[in-house]
C-alpha cells in the first residue's frame, strides 16, 4: 500500500507543488492539511506515515503541531519535517528541540525533499 | 515550458494575487489603526504572514524580484508586529506602495514569466524605516513562566506574550476538551469569548488521551482576575493563575495593543453551551478557482447550443408547415426537452459566472484612500450592497470606469478640508459606494457631498471650447451630457489621476460597449451622484429581432417595454421633436432608418412599429419597419476599431450564420430625450 505523507501548509500552490514534487519519485498518497486544525482532524482519521508541516499558518502554528504529535503515543514516532521559509531561524530550531526530525528551508530544490522522503520512508 | 509548470505559474499568480488582495484589505483596517494608535495584534501577525508566504511562493518558482521586495517587507512587517518600529501612517503608506509593486510584478508575469523591474529603490526605502529600530528588552517576568510553555511559542508569540507581561495583569492557562468533530468552532466560539477581555497568546492543542476528543491549553493574557474569569468562561474548564500580580493593578490601559473593542452583546457563550454545529467545511475548501477564459468558452459553447436548438426548432416549423408528420411531433417534443435542459444549463453557467460585486468596491475603496491621501483630502466611503452579484466579465470591465467616476468624484467633486469647513460641512468628505439588483439589471451608484457640478461653469466652457454656441439654451440634463463629450474637462488642471487622458466620454462608451447607460443628478454645493445601470449578464439575452429597409438589428429585450403600431397619421410634432400619445403620456420617437441613414423620409408608409424601450422611467419609441420575433442571441465583442460606434452595442449571432448588431439602447436614448442633432451628423 502507498505511504501516506500529511501536507500541512496554508498556501494551496505550496501543497500542489510538495505534492508533484513527491509523487514525482514514487507511489506515495498525499494528504493535504490547510491548516492546523485540519491536521488535528486528519491524524486519527487517515493512518498516515510522515508529516511535513509549514511554521506559520493561523490558528495553531507548527511547533504546536510538532509538540502535540511528539506527545502523542498514536503519533510520536511519524517522521515529521519541518519546511518554512528562510528567516525563521529561531522558530526552526524551536521545532527541533520539540523533535522535528529534518527541516527544510523555502525555497527548496526538489530533490531536497526528495531525499528526505526517501530517508524517512524508503 | 511545460505545461504543468506553466499551470503551477497560474497556480501561484492566483494565489498571489489573492495573498495581495487580502494584504491590501487589511492594510487598510492597520491605516485606521495607525491614525488610532492602537492595533489587533492579530492583524499584524495576517499581515506578516502574507509577506511571508509570499516570499516562500516566490522564492520556489525562481522569482527573485517578488521574493527580495516581499523579503524586505516581511522585515518591516516583522519588526513591527514584534513592535522594534512604531506603526504610523507614512509605514502604512510604504507598505501599500511596496505591496503594488509586487502586484504589477505578479500582473506582468502573468502576461510573461521573464517581466520583471527594478525593486531595489523600493527596498532602500522599506530599511530605512528599519534603522534605529530597537531591539526587545529582557522580561525579568519571562523567567518565571514554565520553559515547557515558550517551547512552543514562535518568536511572535513569545513578543506577545512580553507585551502582556508588560501591560496585563494575569496570565493564565485555561485548559478545556471538545469532540473532534465541532473543535474549531467551539474553540472560535471560546476564543471570541476570551478575546473581549483579553489576548489570546497560543492555542496549544494537547495528547491527551482522548477518543473522538481533543484537549487544548489556551494561554490568556487578561486584566480580568481569576473569579471573573472563571465566570465568563463558564464551569468545566480549568483555569490556572500563571502569575499571580506581585504589583497592585495598575489603571493605565492605553499602551495596550487591543483588538476590537467588546462588542456590545454580552451573551454568554462557553464551551459547554456552545451551539451544536455542523462538522466544519470552513477549513477545508469547496472552491475552486477557474479561469475566466475557460468560462467564457463554457458560455461560448452553451451559446451555440442554443443556437443550433433554435436551428432545430425551425425545421420543426418547417415540418409542421409541411402537414401532420410523425415525425415532426416527435421531434418537436424531443426539442422541447432539450429546451429545457440547455435552460437549465445555461442559468447553471450564468451563475457560475455571477461574482459578488465586493471585490471591485474592496479595489474602490483602496483607491479613495490612496487618491485621497494624495489630494490631502480627508474621505470617509460608505459601502452599500457589496453582495449584489454581477457576470464577472462586467465587474472586471467596471473597474477602469469606476475607478475613473472615484477618482472624478475625489479630485472635482470633494472640497479641500478647509473650504468644507468654510461651507459648514463636515471636514471629511462622504463617497457613498451602493449597488442593487433591479430586475434584470443591476444599478450602481457613486454619490458624494462635494461641490456638484455648476451648469453655468459647465456652459461657459463649453463655449469657450467651441462646443456649443454662446446662444444656446440648455436643460440641467444637457449640461450634464456635455460632460460626456470627448475632450471636455472643466477641471482647471488636468490633475495627474483623474487626466490619464480618459475622459468621462470614454466611461460612457465602456459602459455603453456593457450595454449599460449612466446617468447624472447634481446639486450645487450638496454633491453628485452619477448612476450606472448594466445587465445583470451579457452573454446571452433574449433579444427583440427588428428590421429596418433591408438591415436586421437586434434589441435587447430586457429594455424593450412593449411593442405596438402606430398610424403616421398620429405622429405629432413638439418642439421639433416627434412624439406619439402613449396612455396620457408622449413618447419621442427615433427613426431607427435615420439614425443609421438608411432610409428618405419621403417613402413613409402610412404605418409602422414602434418598439417601446426605456429603464424606469425614462423611454422612447424606436420606429422600425417590421418587428421580426424574438430570439436568443450570443453577443460577441466588436473588436477595437468598431468598438465605438454610436448607437450599436455590440453584435450578435443569429445561428444561421447571419451576424447582426445590437443596438445600445441607453445611448440612443440618451441621445434622443436629449434632442441632440449632432448625434445625426
Amino acid at each position: 500500500m502507498a505511504k501516506k505523507i500529511l501536507v500541512t501548509e496554508d498556501s494551496s500552490t505550496m501543497r500542489a507543488l510538495i505534492g508533484s514534487t513527491i509523487a514525482a519519485i514514487g507511489d506515495y498518497e498525499i494528504v493535504e492539511a490547510a491548516n492546523g486544525f485540519e491536521a488535528l482532524r486528519i491524524l486519527p482519521r487517515e493512518k498516515v506515515d510522515m508529516v511535513l508541516t509549514d511554521i506559520n499558518m493561523p490558528d495553531i502554528n507548527g511547533l504546536e503541531l510538532v509538540s502535540f504529535i511528539r506527545g502523542n503515543a498514536n503519533y510520536k514516532h511519524l517522521p515529521l519535517v519541518i519546511i518554512s521559509t528562510e528567516g525563521s531561524e529561531r522558530d526552526r530550531l524551536k521545532g527541533l528541540d520539540l523533535g522535528a526530525d529534518a527541516y527544510l528551508v523555502k525555497p527548496f530544490a526538489p530533490e531536497e525533499l526528495q531525499q528526505l522522503i526517501r530517508k524517512f520512508l524508503g | 515550458m511545460s505545461s504543468s509548470s506553466s499551470r503551477a505559474i497560474g497556480d501561484f499568480l492566483g494565489e498571489a494575487e489573492e495573498i495581495i488582495e487580502n494584504l491590501n484589505n487589511d492594510l487598510i483596517v492597520l491605516d485606521d489603526c495607525a491614525a488610532e494608535g492602537s492595533c489587533d495584534p492579530d492583524l499584524l501577525n495576517r499581515i506578516f504572514r502574507g509577506a511571508h508566504s509570499l516570499k516562500g511562493l516566490a522564492g520556489m518558482f525562481g522569482f527573485d524580484d517578488i521574493s527580495s521586495l516581499a523579503h524586505h517587507l516581511e522585515n518591516l512587517l516583522d519588526h513591527l508586529r514584534l513592535g522594534k518600529v512604531p506603526l504610523t501612517n507614512g509605514l502604512v503608506q510604504l507598505l501599500s506602495e511596496g505591496f503594488e509593486t509586487l502586484s504589477r510584478l505578479v500582473e506582468g508575469k502573468g502576461e510573461n514569466p521573464d517581466f520583471t523591474f527594478d525593486v531595489s529603490a523600493m527596498r532602500q526605502r522599506v530599511e530605512q524605516f528599519l534603522v534605529g529600530g530597537s531591539d526587545e528588552e529582557a522580561d525579568p517576568e519571562m523567567d518565571r513562566i514554565d520553559p515547557e510553555i515558550l517551547a512552543v511559542l514562535t518568536e511572535f508569540e513569545e513578543h506577545r506574550l512580553r507585551e502582556n507581561l508588560k501591560h496585563r495583569l494575569y496570565l493564565f492557562k485555561i485548559k478545556t476538551d471538545f469532540d473532534l468533530a465541532t473543535f474549531d468552532q467551539d474553540l472560535a466560539v471560546l476564543t471570541d469569548l476570551l478575546k473581549k477581555e483579553g489576548e489570546v497568546i497560543s492555542t496549544l492543542p494537547l495528547s491527551a488521551d482522548l477518543t473522538d476528543r481533543i484537549a487544548f491549553q489556551l494561554l490568556f493574557g487578561t486584566n480580568l482576575p481569576e473569579g471573573e474569569l472563571g465566570v465568563l468562561v463558564g464551569p468545566g474548564l480549568a483555569v490556572e493563575n500563571l502569575l499571580p500580580p506581585s504589583e497592585p493593578p495598575s489603571p493605565s490601559r492605553e499602551m495596550i495593543l487591543e483588538g476590537e473593542p467588546p462588542a456590545a452583546s454580552g451573551r454568554e457563550v462557553t464551551a459547554e453551551n456552545a451551539p451544536a454545529m455542523e462538522t466544519s467545511a470552513r477549513s477545508i475548501s469547496r472552491t475552486v478557482r477557474v479561469d475566466i477564459d475557460k468560462l467564457d468558452l463554457l458560455m461560448n459553447v452553451v451559446g451555440e447550443l442554443v443556437l443550433a436548438k433554435a436551428a432545430i426548432g425551425r425545421v420543426c416549423e418547417k415540418l409542421k408547415g409541411e402537414g401532420g408528420n410523425e415525425l415532426g411531433t416527435e421531434l418537436q417534443k424531443a426539442t422541447r426537452v432539450l429546451e429545457r435542459r440547455l435552460e437549465e444549463l445555461q442559468k447553471g453557467v450564468m451563475e457560475v459566472r455571477m461574482v459578488p460585486v465586493a471585490q471591485l468596491f474592496d479595489k474602490m475603496n483602496r483607491i479613495v484612500r490612496k487618491v485621497a491621501s494624495e489630494r490631502n483630502k480627508r474621505i470617509a466611503l460608505e459601502i452599500q450592497g457589496a453582495d449584489t452579484e454581477l457576470d464577472k466579465l462586467i465587474v472586471e470591465d467596471l473597474s477602469d470606469p469606476l475607478m475613473h467616476i472615484i477618482r472624478n468624484a475625489i479630485d472635482h467633486g470633494i472640497e479641500p478640508p478647509e473650504d468644507r469647513r468654510a461651507q459648514g460641512k463636515s471636514e471629511k468628505g462622504l463617497i457613498c459606494l451602493s449597488a442593487a439588483q433591479k430586475g434584470n439589471h443591476v444599478v450602481i451608484e457613486v454619490r458624494d457631498d462635494g461641490r456638484g457640478i455648476d451648469p453655468e461653469k459647465v456652459r461657459r466652457k463649453a463655449v469657450e471650447r467651441g462646443l456649443i454656441p454662446e446662444t444656446a439654451k440648455l436643460s440641467r440634463e444637457q449640461v450634464y451630457d456635455l460632460l460626456f463629450m470627448p475632450g471636455f474637462s472643466t477641471a482647471e488642471t488636468v490633475s495627474d489621476l483623474s487626466g490619464r487622458g480618459v475622459g468621462m466620454d470614454v466611461v460612457k462608451n465602456n459602459i455603453a460597449l456593457l450595454s449599460g447607460m449612466i446617468e447624472m443628478e447634481s446639486e450645487v454645493g450638496v454633491g453628485t451622484s452619477i448612476a450606472i445601470t448594466l445587465p445583470i449578464t451579457l452573454a446571452i439575452i433574449k433579444a427583440l429581432i427588428i428590421r429596418v429597409c433591408d438591415k436586421i438589428y437586434a434589441i435587447p429585450i430586457n429594455s424593450v417595454m412593449e411593442t405596438m403600431m402606430v398610424e403616421t397619421s398620429s405622429v405629432r410634432t413638439i418642439e421639433r421633436k416627434e412624439v406619439i400619445e402613449l396612455r396620457d403620456s408622449t413618447l419621442p420617437l427615433l427613426w431607427l432608418g435615420d439614425v443609421f441613414q438608411l432610409s428618405d423620409r419621403g417613402n413613409r408608409r402610412a404605418r409602422f412599429f414602434v418598439a417601446v424601450v426605456g429603464f424606469a422611467e425614462k423611454k422612447i419609441g424606436i420606429v422600425v419597419d417590421e418587428l421580426l420575433g424574438q430570439q436568443d442571441v450570443v453577443i460577441k465583442s466588436l473588436g477595437e476599431s468598431l468598438a465605438f460606434v454610436r448607437g450599436i452595442a455590440g453584435a450578435a449571432d443569429l445561428g444561421n450564420q447571419k451576424t447582426i448588431l445590437v443596438l445600445d439602447v441607453g445611448g440612443l436614448m440618451s441621445e434622443t430625450l436629449r434632442g441632440d442633432s449632432a448625434f445625426f451628423a
